[in-house]
């Protein structure tokens, strides 16, 4: 319960640092990293763990240099990137609408999203490029919506959910609509994308991920003060001095981004977003968003679930989507159960 | 002048008025109680003074400056709010949250200075609830948890202090504590109160200076001692009343009318 310790510099700077959440940020970090290493040993040529690090090192051969840094490398640093782009949208959305439902999933991103993959898709049989366009339109339109539907004198939280669910069944009625309307080929690509995966993905979706995780996550952290004390209620945080309206509006921008974006780049891959920030939320045990470490509880979700889908499954044979639906779904219930017993719900 | 004020506002949710061309001053140093019947607008006056509703006309001013265009920080250093509505984040604990009031004296590279242990140390000794910061908001009583906000609000180190309806939910004992808590930061702290309160007896007790609100018009203000009638309380809350000397204090204290003697006037 103690675990804070503040570092102070004679100058008048101070730091605080929450021991055990910083403790979990780095096991962390090192789980993903581990996963990630063994991740890109896995496939059709195996790679030893030592091996893979000496070929990351550039002291590979040539043929374990292509394997590793043109077919693995890219798709689990996507996968890195993704997972923690939906771990930390996923922790904003929960702290803006205080309710562990408020998650990208549940309030419809993700659907708006593959809407505007299967428009392209299904309408206009469109090149990968142009899905992830459309999935990032889609997720961007969504959000907006949602934002401007729930928003009446501010936004709160349970309007929010709500609004969100009502726009996400709108949604997953109209991608029910588009499927129905696709031949049978589209409707095969359609369901690949629409269950989440990190096949084929290389260095052209890594890049504009990395840029806009490099300026949001930043961002969002800079804000991450005011939003632990919004926790408190819109009252209370106004009176701390904290610009309630101004914060939730650029964490929420962020959020959608965050969340579109890995939705463009990997599809909807279901439940990371939930599940990620109340996971990391039980290992720090500090009350406030803990957005860092939910940033990094959803990279190491999403890696350790691709490992586990190829290592079990055999590459290429089973989306990540599917794993991590199946964990995060049986995990939710569980929570429910061991909330119930603790006389919480 | 002071520096808390209202010039001329209209208050106003959507196009629902709740007060046109109110003017109320806090005068420096006083506990200031606000009283009237429920609707009146006290809340929302409180609000408008705190910067959380913004006046369709005219002005609020702290320390001559209009209040909206000022630093949000500044005014939070200046100006503090006990809302009615507080949610206690989940498994925070008492110190956890007492040191949540230092926000606004905190920056990126000025988290927790020394200065900020000391004052939440202060705080939480004078609400008294030291002995309780290492347990969690969410097992205290209603009275302690209430305590605890006061402590966050006290944190903050604002001259100024804004309580809206701090006694609701409150037993008549945790009432009392919590009216006692608000009297000794006035007398010994020389900090400027300003109350919402229900109970008109509370208010006549404890304040200073009393202003009585219907409708959204100021119908009487000043030293609860000079202007408590019975003539005023009909008037504010249509109550038919004696106004006695409180036996304890010498202040006002109201006696509503009996049924029977109300019922008798309003036939005649």
């Amino acid at each position: 319960m103690k675990s804070n310790r503040a570092i102070r510099t004679p100058g008048g700077l101070s730091v605080r640092l929450d021991v055990r959440a910083l403790t979990a940020v780095v096991l962390l970090v090192l789980a993903a990293l581990t996963a990630s290493v063994l991740l890109i040993g896995t496939g059709d040529f195996p790679i030893s763990a030592g091996e893979v690090l000496r070929t990351l090192a550039g002291q590979g051969d040539a043929g374990q240099e292509f394997i590793v840094n043109e077919l693995r490398l890219p798709r689990v640093l996507v996968g890195l990137l993704v997972g923690a782009s939906l771990g930390l949208g996923g922790a904003l959305f929960q702290a803006i609408s205080r309710n562990p439902l408020g998650s990208p999933d549940v309030l419809g991103l993700s659907q708006g999203a593959t809407a505007g993959a299967l428009t392209m898709i299904v309408l206009f049989s469109a090149s990968s490029e142009q899905i992830t366009l459309g999935a990032l339109t889609g997720g961007l339109v969504t959000g907006a919506a949602i934002y401007l539907l729930a928003w009446k004198r501010g936004v709160h939280g349970y309007r929010l959910v709500l609004v969100g669910i009502g726009v996400s069944a709108v949604v997953t009625a109209v991608n029910g609509y588009l499927l129905t309307k696709s031949d049978i080929i589209d409707a095969a690509q359609a369901v690949v994308w629409m269950t989440g995966s990190l096949d084929g993905r290389d260095w052209n979706q890594v890049w504009p991920l990395l840029g806009l995780c490099a300026v949001l996550v930043p961002l969002v952290l800079a804000n991450s003060r005011g939003l632990r004390m919004m926790e408190m209620g819109d009252d209370v945080s106004y009176a701390l001095g904290v610009r309630v309206e101004r914060v939730r509006m650029l964490l929420m921008v962020s959020a959608v981004l965050l969340t579109a974006s890995a939705t463009a780049a990997a599809g909807p891959v279901g439940f990371v977003a939930l599940t990620a920030p109340q996971l990391a939320r039980r290992l720090t045990r500090s009350p406030g968003p803990n957005l860092l470490a939910s940033l990094c509880m959803g990279a190491t979700l999403l890696v350790t679930a691709d490992f586990v889908s190829q290592r079990v499954f055999g590459a290429g044979q089973l989306p990540v989507g599917v794993v991590t639906g199946v964990l995060g779904g049986a995990y939710l219930l569980w929570l429910l159960v061991a909330e119930r017993r603790a006389g919480r719900i | 002048m002071n520096r808390l004020s209202a010039e001329n506002v209209t208050l106003a949710y959507d196009q629902r008025v709740i007060a046109e061309q109110l003017s109320v001053e806090i005068p420096d140093n006083s506990f200031t109680v606000i009283v009237g019947p429920n609707a009146c607008g006290k809340s929302t006056l409180l609000r408008a003074l705190s910067r959380m509703l913004k006046p369709s006309h005219g002005r609020v001013l702290l320390d001559g400056q209009l209040i909206q265009s000022m630093p949000a920080k500044k005014v939070a250093r200046t100006l503090g709010l006990l809302p009615q509505s507080s949610i206690a984040p989940d498994g925070i604990t008492v110190a956890d949250l007492v040191a949540r009031g230092r926000y606004p004296h905190q920056g990126i590279l000025r988290q927790w200075s020394s200065e900020d242990e000391r004052v939440v140390q202060e705080s939480m000794a004078q609400t008294g609830v030291a002995e309780l910061a290492d347990r969690y908001v969410d097992e205290l009583s209603g009275g302690q948890r209430q305590r605890v906000w006061i402590a966050m609000a006290l944190a903050q180190q604002t001259p100024l202090l804004l309580l809206d309806e701090p006694t609701t939910y409150l037993d008549i004992q945790h009432q009392i504590d919590v009216l006692d808590l608000c009297a000794e930061l006035h007398e010994e702290q020389g900090r400027t109160l300003v109350a919402v309160l229900h109970d008109l007896n509370h208010a006549a007790r404890y304040a200073t200076h009393l202003i009585a609100l219907r409708e959204g018009r100021v119908v009487a203000e000043g030293a609860p001692k000079d202007i408590v009638t019975a003539g005023l309380v009909e008037q504010v809350f249509g109550l038919r009343c004696q106004v006695i000397d409180d036996p304890e204090t010498g202040t006002p204290l109201i006696v509503p009318a009996a049924r029977k003697a109300r019922a008798a006037a309003a036939a005649s």
